[in-house]
């Protein structure tokens, strides 16, 4: 018997109801305290096409994604073929069985489970809406059966859901009911895996990435998003929209203490971002690859004007339009060097919803306090899916960084004011924000080349030292950007390991998995760039290094040379860009079967 | 090299309300080619800034990329200016008026920065109703890039290098009317007397205000045959009224006889009056005004002064009810709901 490890797959049709009876059965697993981890594989398509939802159960605690099916829940004809074939060897084969299955999709290695589930709903359900969705619900009873889930737990979540419109409750937990008995009917103790609760999660919590940004920019003080709709980013504005209807409406007047403007474009919402950063609001854009592409104007002169702004790119499969709702970690380099002329971005990334909450709340500050902009590099696979995480926190002591703001005071008491004069030694200088002073402090806003006093220079002398002074500031950002977080192996090793974002959770299993074997490695886990100081001395400090990514040409590699001149030959990369989660059998494989080359060589 | 006026005033220049003489409202001095229309729509908005006592620093100016675009450093000194992009200023313009809306956002263009680069920008900041001056400085070419045809030439005019324009030209003013824009004008750089009053009624407008002004290009589109020169203009203007604007509170004298006049109340208590006006054609009527324009353009006219207004139009925070504390100006306490709000959520994600 197989306890809380497994992998089961839906396959259903792309806009029938079936995403809310998945997610029903995840959140289930999660109230039995086990580690769960579900992906949603759908298409670019509102309704018709096959979408997929994958959730892998894990005692361990791994939360990547596994390849090999060990059950498959089909109830989508049109991809019977391909979901009959993914099923691993021994493991079973759910399906609707009101249409006899055809002899092709027939396999001696893998069990069938036959429940005729659209005759069980058209002969209990007569409204057409009702039968589609509860064709749903009765297969998630079948699996409370077949995998031993606490009947309980989905009174609890039906109770929950349906809050208000309690009428619903028992006709949702009768549905269930009716999968339930058709399996205790005919397929009584059937599977060799099952879920057994365990306490294994305490206080963490089930969330999406792009809600966490959203709330991240709530806490962080954002009161203006502007954006233009594209997959998988959309849910970021989304979710801040929700979040500021529920914490942003003023009580007496019902006024909104938040404007969100959906731009004509993505230029156009970077240039809106940077008119309100200028003017001394919060404000953030999210986007996709090509909206990245199309806001590189405005990223430079933001870099070079030092105007701060928030930007989370929830990253897909490129280049163009690619694999727009598959996930991949390809808009590193794009984002880094965002521009024409010498341009480089701070960049943030986040690996689990408790980060993009937090990472997005700080971006406010570091955006403020560097005068630039501020990329926060997510993904699809952590944006749009349901992830375990720590639960968000805040400390009501923190107060925002709002950067070197000058008051009306201050510039009465300023010596000698310069826009771009570095007094601190930091690189950054001292702004203002229009309207505060009658006769002090304002200044003319320009990408074209300036002095310390912001007037307008041709001169190379001028332009140099600015130019200069944007990589002190660039020195400074290494020090505030989020730190790298060490693995470091049980014994002494010369390889590391460097992943970032999502790549983490199969990263980690991969280790381990490694270990088992017994090679041991170092592994980081980068969060900013530019690099900090634990990256360069990891980096320098071992011999070889695998760089895994979700990307074809090793972007992140490219950036490690660049910036830090590190020698091509060792580093080794590992990637996977087909647009699925990278899975740690995949990271193991690589490494593993490198160091076995290595052993023979020598 | 830096361009520092000289400080030489006259010492009794007259004061406005706010104590200050107009060379308080002045900028840097200008760099561009001598002649240049642009230069005295900069005077204009100078005069009309001090006639209408404007606190400077209330005001944020903002601007594309072109000679028109740079403009903002000659006026305004004590103004915040944003010289963003080519074509780009309406969504800076957009996101700083989100940001504060108790400023006034003057926002200076070009006809490239506007008509081509920037058409899809200008379109959108017009429907949004975005509370601000939009000033073209319309030249019909790209005077910063040497005198291209732009699209608002008209079609059949000659530049200076010779080149007939074979393509319809944009009429910025019909499409400002087309798109719904709460205040339209158009004017000549040339006509100071017109420019001034229309400027302060811009500013006091509660939204969108659009004042297309021709403002010739001495260097590259002031030849014979091209319909954007002074004195192709000064031949064919034809203005639809005078035009006073009137602060609040103040008497108001007319030498015209009743019947040729027309007064628009503002929201803030100020008057437009509009007098002799032409035959057929109210400024309060969308498709009177459209008329206009179509009427104008058949008889080879350049109509000018204030084509249409709507006084009762909504802006964008009206729109989407934003709080009337500017949203820069708000507090921790009351944007970051606090960890215990935080405690629920947690909660309802388990
Ligand atoms: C993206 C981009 N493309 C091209 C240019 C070059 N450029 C600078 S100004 C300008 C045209 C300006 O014309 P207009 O807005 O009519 O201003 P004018 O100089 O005539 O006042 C162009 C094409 C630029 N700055 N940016
Ligand atoms: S080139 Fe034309 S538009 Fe530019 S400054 Fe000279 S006259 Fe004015
Ligand atoms: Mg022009």
């Amino acid at each position: 018997m197989n306890i809380n490890d497994f992998v089961v797959r839906f396959a259903n049709v792309n806009g029938t109801g079936s995403a809310s009876a998945n997610y029903l059965f995840t959140k289930a697993i999660f109230r039995m305290g086990v580690p769960v981890t579900p992906k949603n594989i759908f298409p670019s398509n509102i309704q018709g096409l096959p979408t997929w939802y994958e959730v892998r159960v894990s005692e361990k605690g791994y939360l990547g994604r596994r390849e090999g099916i060990d059950l498959m829940v089909a109830v989508n004809p049109q991809s019977f073929a391909q979901d009959v074939a993914s099923v691993k060897s021994g493991g079973y084969f759910l399906y609707d069985s009101t249409k006899k299955l055809a002899k092709e999709f027939l396999r001696d290695d893998i069990n069938y489970i036959e429940i005729p589930l659209m005759e069980i709903s058209n002969s209990n359900y007569s409204d057409a809406r009702q039968r589609q969705l509860f064709k749903n619900i009765i297969y998630v009873g079948a699996l409370c059966e077949l995998l031993k889930i606490e009947f309980n737990v989905f009174e609890d979540l039906f109770a929950e859901q349906f809050k208000g419109k309690e009428k619903l409750i028992p006709l949702n937990v009768t549905a269930l009911q009716l999968g339930m008995n058709y399996i205790k009917e005919h397929y009584p103790n059937t599977l060799n895996i099952k879920v057994e609760r365990r306490d294994l999660l305490k206080s963490k919590i089930l969330a999406e990435g792009n809600a966490a940004c959203a709330l991240g920019a709530v806490y962080g003080g954002a009161t203006f998003a502007a954006w233009y709709p594209i997959t998988p980013s959309t849910s970021v504005i989304d979710g801040y929209a929700d979040y500021c209807k529920q914490f942003r409406i003023d009580k007496e007047t019902g006024r909104k203490n938040y404007a969100i403007v959906q731009a004509e474009d993505e230029l156009a919402a970077m240039g809106m971002v940077l008119g309100a950063m200028w003017n001394g609001a919060r404000a953030f854009t999210s986007t996709s690859g090509p909206g990245l592409s199309l806001m590189n104007e405005f990223l430079g002169l933001a870099y070079f004007a030092e105007i701060p702004a928030v930007l989370i790119d929830v990253q897909r499969t490129g280049p163009s339009t690619g694999m727009p709702t598959r996930t991949q970690q390809s808009d590193v380099l794009e984002a880094a060097y965002a521009s024409h002329g010498d341009t480089k971005h701070v960049l943030l990334f986040p690996s689990n919803p408790k980060e993009c909450f937090d990472m997005t709340a700080d971006a406010f500050d570091l955006a403020e306090h560097l005068q630039t902009p501020i990329i926060m590099l997510t993904d699809l696979d952590l944006g749009m899916n349901d992830h375990i995480s720590e639960p968000y926190e805040w400390n009501d002591l923190r107060q925002y960084n709002r950067g070197k703001v000058l008051t009306a005071e201050g510039l009465d008491a300023a010596q000698q004011w310069g826009r771009y004069l570095d007094v601190d030694g930091d690189g950054i200088p001292y702004r203002t924000l229009p309207g505060t002073h009658p006769e002090k402090g304002s200044f003319f806003t320009r990408g074209s080349s300036h002095t310390e006093y912001a007037a307008y220079t041709e001169s190379s002398d001028e332009y140099r030292k600015g130019m200069e002074r944007l990589l002190k500031k660039w020195d400074t950002a290494k020090t505030l950007v989020p730190s790298s977080i060490v693995y470091p192996s049980k014994k002494k090793s010369d390889t590391g390991v460097i992943f970032f974002g999502t790549s983490t959770y199969s990263a980690e299993e991969a280790m381990d998995k490694l270990a088992e074997k017994n090679i041991h490695v170092d592994a980081l886990r980068l969060r900013g760039f530019p690099f900090d100081k634990a990256f360069e001395e990891f980096v320098s400090s071992h011999k070889q290094i695998f760089v895994i990514e979700q990307n074809r040409d090793a972007q992140l590699k490219s950036l490690m040379m660049i910036e830090l001149g590190t020698e091509a030959s060792k580093l080794h990369s590992v990637l996977n860009f087909d647009g699925m989660p990278i899975t740690a059998d995949f990271i193991f494989n690589q490494i593993a079967s490198s160091f076995k080359a290595q052993v023979s060589n020598t | 090299m830096t361009y520092i006026k000289p400080k030489f005033r006259h010492p009794d220049l007259q004061k406005n309300k706010l104590g200050y003489t107009i060379d308080y409202y002045e900028g840097s001095l200008s760099t561009l080619c001598a002649g240049c229309g642009h230069d005295s729509i900069s005077g204009a908005i100078i005069r009309a800034c001090f006639e209408a006592n404007i606190e400077p620093h209330k005001v944020a100016k903002m601007s594309g990329i072109g000679c028109s675009s740079k403009t903002p450093a000659y006026f305004l000194s004590n103004s915040h200016g944003f010289n963003s992009v080519h074509g780009r200023m309406p969504s800076v313009a957009t996101g700083a008026n989100m940001a504060n809306r108790d400023l006034i956002y003057f926002g200076v263009s070009g006809d490239g920065d506007t008509a081509s680069i920037g058409m899809g920008q200008f379109v959108h900041v017009i429907r949004r109703n975005l509370n601000m001056v939009y000033l073209v400085m319309n030249n019909g070419c790209y005077g910063l890039t040497k005198g291209q045809d732009s699209a608002t030439a008209d079609c059949g005019s000659k530049n200076k290098s010779g080149n007939i324009n074979l393509y319809e030209g944009i009429d910025l003013v019909s499409l400002g009317l087309e798109l719904g824009a709460g205040f339209v004008a158009q004017s000549f750089s040339g006509d100071k007397g017109q420019l001034v009053p229309l400027i302060k009624a811009a500013m006091a407008h509660p939204g969108f205000a659009l004042i297309n002004v021709v403002s010739p290009c001495v260097t590259f589109n002031n030849n014979v045959g091209s319909t954007k020169s002074y004195d192709y203009i000064r031949e064919h203007i034809e203005a639809t009224s005078t035009f006073d604007f009137v602060p609040e509170m103040t008497e108001i004298k007319t030498d015209y006889s009743e019947g040729e006049t027309k007064q628009i109340a503002m929201h803030d208590g100020s008057l437009i009056q509009l007098n002799k006006l032409t035959k057929d054609w109210d400024p309060t009527n969308r498709s009177s005004a459209m008329n206009a324009m179509l009427n104008a353009k058949e008889n080879n006219e350049f109509l000018t002064g204030l084509i249409y207004i709507n006084p009762e139009s909504l802006e964008t925070h009206e729109l989407i009810q934003t709080s009337k504390t500017p949203l820069n100006q708000l507090s921790q306490s009351t944007l970051c709901p606090g960890n215990m709000a935080l405690a629920e959520i947690n909660a309802d994600l388990r």
